[in-house]
């Protein structure tokens, strides 16, 4: 399956500096599991109570001010912000509640570093504009609902009818969005590769298979 | 072409380099623990995919178990209910995928650095990893160790493989011998002191030298542990007799494996005309025993010298030494001999083993704690270390003089479980953070030798271990 488009509604957060702590609070960092957050993302705004692991959305009272809870933004899948998007901890938690929720893409005008490599290893594409692109993609979008497109190959951001940005990012890690590859995929197109050499091994080393204390 | 001790162990276990100089690394040895696995067994289940190869992985529960368990526990009577989830669920996913663990039950369990080694599933120019951070402890083998995240966790259980690329090569030579009362531990916390908590990144610190030759297995592991608290993800030290005696006694190969092995474990070394990025000498015969003031393992002093002040720094470190000091609750002080101290922590994976725990009975034989210490106790860092040590009466030296003789576990190394500081209470501890809140919410913690903790439980006071 190749993912070199993704087309959606964009919902817009207009501030610097949402940490990983805002997007993801650390109650939740007590799960076991690594799906699931969609619920508690952006919790402390989302919500007017405090939630827990045990929690889903519809048991919350929800806070109707906050653009997540409005329509047609519950089905957003483009997050537009400004700078330093996701500073903070190094909690990959706070990619996989964006992921859960549904969105596919981010744009603001940087990034915390480990967010954004965070975001290939979970099919989330951090796209890095100018602040004047940024302004004006604001403009664009706070009056009504749009969509923009994003060609990935092209690596081209499509807003309103012909507008449209290019973006800059590392060829191999867009290979990894655009394939719908994780790191374990990629490795296991090597898997004879892998075998060979583990063969190899086992005659060379044999000490270290099959080994029990 | 003259190889260092890491280019050799890449260069073993290289599967491939792709075009983004990324590498794929043949991974021999991955120990797991309930805090980091969870997630990666979920993404294993998630794409159907099974474990690479079942016998190159090991698990135990170490980070939150409680230590004063006695006989007859199990995970069910774990009270905190977020720990106990991820203990069982560890249970679950070794059950599920045929893991080998030795789980909460076991007389075998304990800190993974610590219980892999003397169970022999740490054997000489392995690669290991482990979703933490000082796994750098199993170098002392000649092993290429180094922690990693979660989802680098679900990688190599899937793929057996580790993406990487290569560091660059450091070496720090310590020459010389001891002064009495100095240890492993003295030696590393002054390195760090020497060449910071940044000093090692981007590289692999190979430890050599007269020192390190004559060191045990033990306080080479105590070292390497503590390479990462330096910035290195990796630390090393060459295969030798030591390790090969040591290897011998703590596994369990046939002696015709074992010689074969022992042929290629020979040449685990660097060659003599290796080229190191960067050489370090030490003069190890000058170090005093040394003690951390703050809140960062590089803040550390010899024992008996003033804590620093505003004008022995320059102006860009003069807010990070008022922010230590303040929360260390130092103003006052001018030296660490004035402090009194609240508790006595001695374990962790730096130095909950054998020869650590007979160091600290040596100095509380027949004595008593210090009226001024309130909790003083000592966790074994595996249930063989413990074994060992009752066998020896370690235990009943510690227990007459006021000591807790614990289950083995993480315990006071970190605020995970029951064990913890309470806030601005003072510990001497032999573990190796020193951050913030580490060992329990504003709780203060001076990190040293167990040697110096025995003789604050004593004293109440830091005193002259010579
Ligand atoms: S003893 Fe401390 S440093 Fe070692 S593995 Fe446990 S928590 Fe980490």
């Amino acid at each position: 399956m190749s993912n070199s488009t993704i087309t959606g509604i964009v919902a817009t957060f207009d501030r610097d500096n949402i940490d990983t702590d805002q997007i993801i609070p650390t109650e939740y960092l007590k799960s076991i599991k690594k799906f699931g957050f969609g619920d508690f993302l952006f919790d402390g705004w989302r919500y007017l109570d405090e939630g827990r692991l045990d929690m889903t959305a519809d048991d919350r009272s929800k806070n109707n001010d906050f653009i997540l809870n409005k329509e047609p933004y519950t089905h957003a899948k483009i997050l537009l912000t400004r700078d330093n998007f996701g500073c903070g901890s190094s909690r990959e938690h706070a990619v996989w509640a964006l992921r859960d929720f549904g969105f596919k893409s981010v744009i603001a005008s940087s990034f915390g570093d480990i967010f954004y490599n965070n975001c290939f290893k979970n099919s989330v594409l951090p796209i890095k504009l100018s602040k004047e692109q940024i302004n004006h993609l604001f403009e664009v979008s706070n009056f009504a609902p749009v969509s923009f497109e994003i060609d990935l190959l092209k690596k081209e951001l499509k807003y309103k009818g012909d507008s449209s940005y290019m973006f800059d990012v590392k060829d191999s890690l867009l290979d990894r969005i655009i394939n719908n590859l994780d790191d374990v995929d990629m490795t296991l197109k090597h898997k004879k590769h892998i075998q060979a050499f583990e063969q190899k091994r086992r005659s060379q080393r044999p000490w270290l298979f099959d080994y029990s204390n | 072409m003259p190889a260092t001790l890491y280019d050799k162990l890449w260069d073993e276990h290289l599967v491939r380099t792709d075009d983004a100089n990324e590498s794929l690394i043949y991974i021999d040895r991955h120990y797991l623990h309930e805090v980091t696995s969870p997630q990666a067994f979920e993404g294993l289940r998630h794409k159907g995919l099974k474990p690479w190869r079942l016998d190159a992985n090991v698990a135990t529960p170490d980070h939150n178990v409680p230590t004063d368990r006695g006989d007859a526990f199990n995970a069910e009577l774990i009270k905190d209910q977020v720990a106990k989830i991820q203990v069982v669920e560890l249970d679950k996913n070794c059950n599920n995928f045929g893991i080998h663990q030795f789980d909460i039950t076991s007389n075998k369990q304990g800190i993974v650095h610590v219980m892999g080694p003397e169970l022999g599933y740490t054997l000489p120019g392995m690669t290991i990893v482990c979703g933490d951070s000082h796994t750098s402890t199993h170098g002392a083998f000649g092993c290429l160790a180094m922690g990693i995240g979660t989802s680098e966790v679900e990688h190599v259980l899937a793929t057996q493989c580790l993406k990487i690329t290569k560091l660059k090569n450091m070496q720090i030579n310590f020459n010389g011998s001891l002064q009495k009362g100095v240890t492993s531990k003295d030696i590393v916390l002054h390195l760090i002191k020497l060449i910071g908590t940044a000093g090692g990144t981007g590289h692999a610190i190979e430890f050599s030298g007269s020192y390190i030759k004559s060191a045990s297995m033990e306080s080479r592991m105590t070292i390497c542990n503590m390479a990462i608290e330096a910035g290195a993800k990796v630390g090393l030290v060459g295969v030798d007799a030591t390790t090969l005696d040591y290897v011998k006694k703590h596994s369990n190969l046939s002696d015709s494996i074992y010689s074969q092995a022992c042929e290629y474990w020979e040449t685990l070394k660097s060659d003599s005309d290796a080229n190191f990025d960067q050489t370090i000498n030490i003069d190890v015969s000058k170090i005093k025993p040394q003690v951390t003031w703050g809140t960062s393992p590089e803040m550390t002093i010899d024992f008996d010298a003033e804590i620093p002040s505003q004008k022995d720094v320059d102006k860009s470190n003069r807010e990070n030494l008022l922010l230590a000091k303040a929360y260390m609750g130092l103003d006052e002080s001018k030296s660490l001999q004035d402090l009194s101290f609240d508790k006595i922590f001695i374990g962790s994976c730096t130095n909950s083993r054998i020869e650590d725990l007979r160091d600290a009975a040596s100095a509380v034989e027949g004595k008593k704690i210090s009226k001024d210490i309130t909790e003083a106790i000592v966790v074994p860092g595996s249930g063989m270390v413990k074994a060992q040590a009752e066998d020896e009466g370690l235990d009943k030296i510690f227990i007459e003089a006021g000591f807790l003789w614990r289950d083995p576990g993480c315990s006071m190394c970190l605020g995970m479980n029951p064990d913890q500081l309470k806030p601005y209470e003072r510990c001497a501890s032999t573990s190796n953070r020193n951050f913030e809140g580490r060992q329990g919410n504003l709780g203060r913690t001076h990190l040293m030798s167990p040697l110096m903790a025995a003789l604050i439980a004593i004293n109440g006071k830091i005193t002259d271990p010579s």
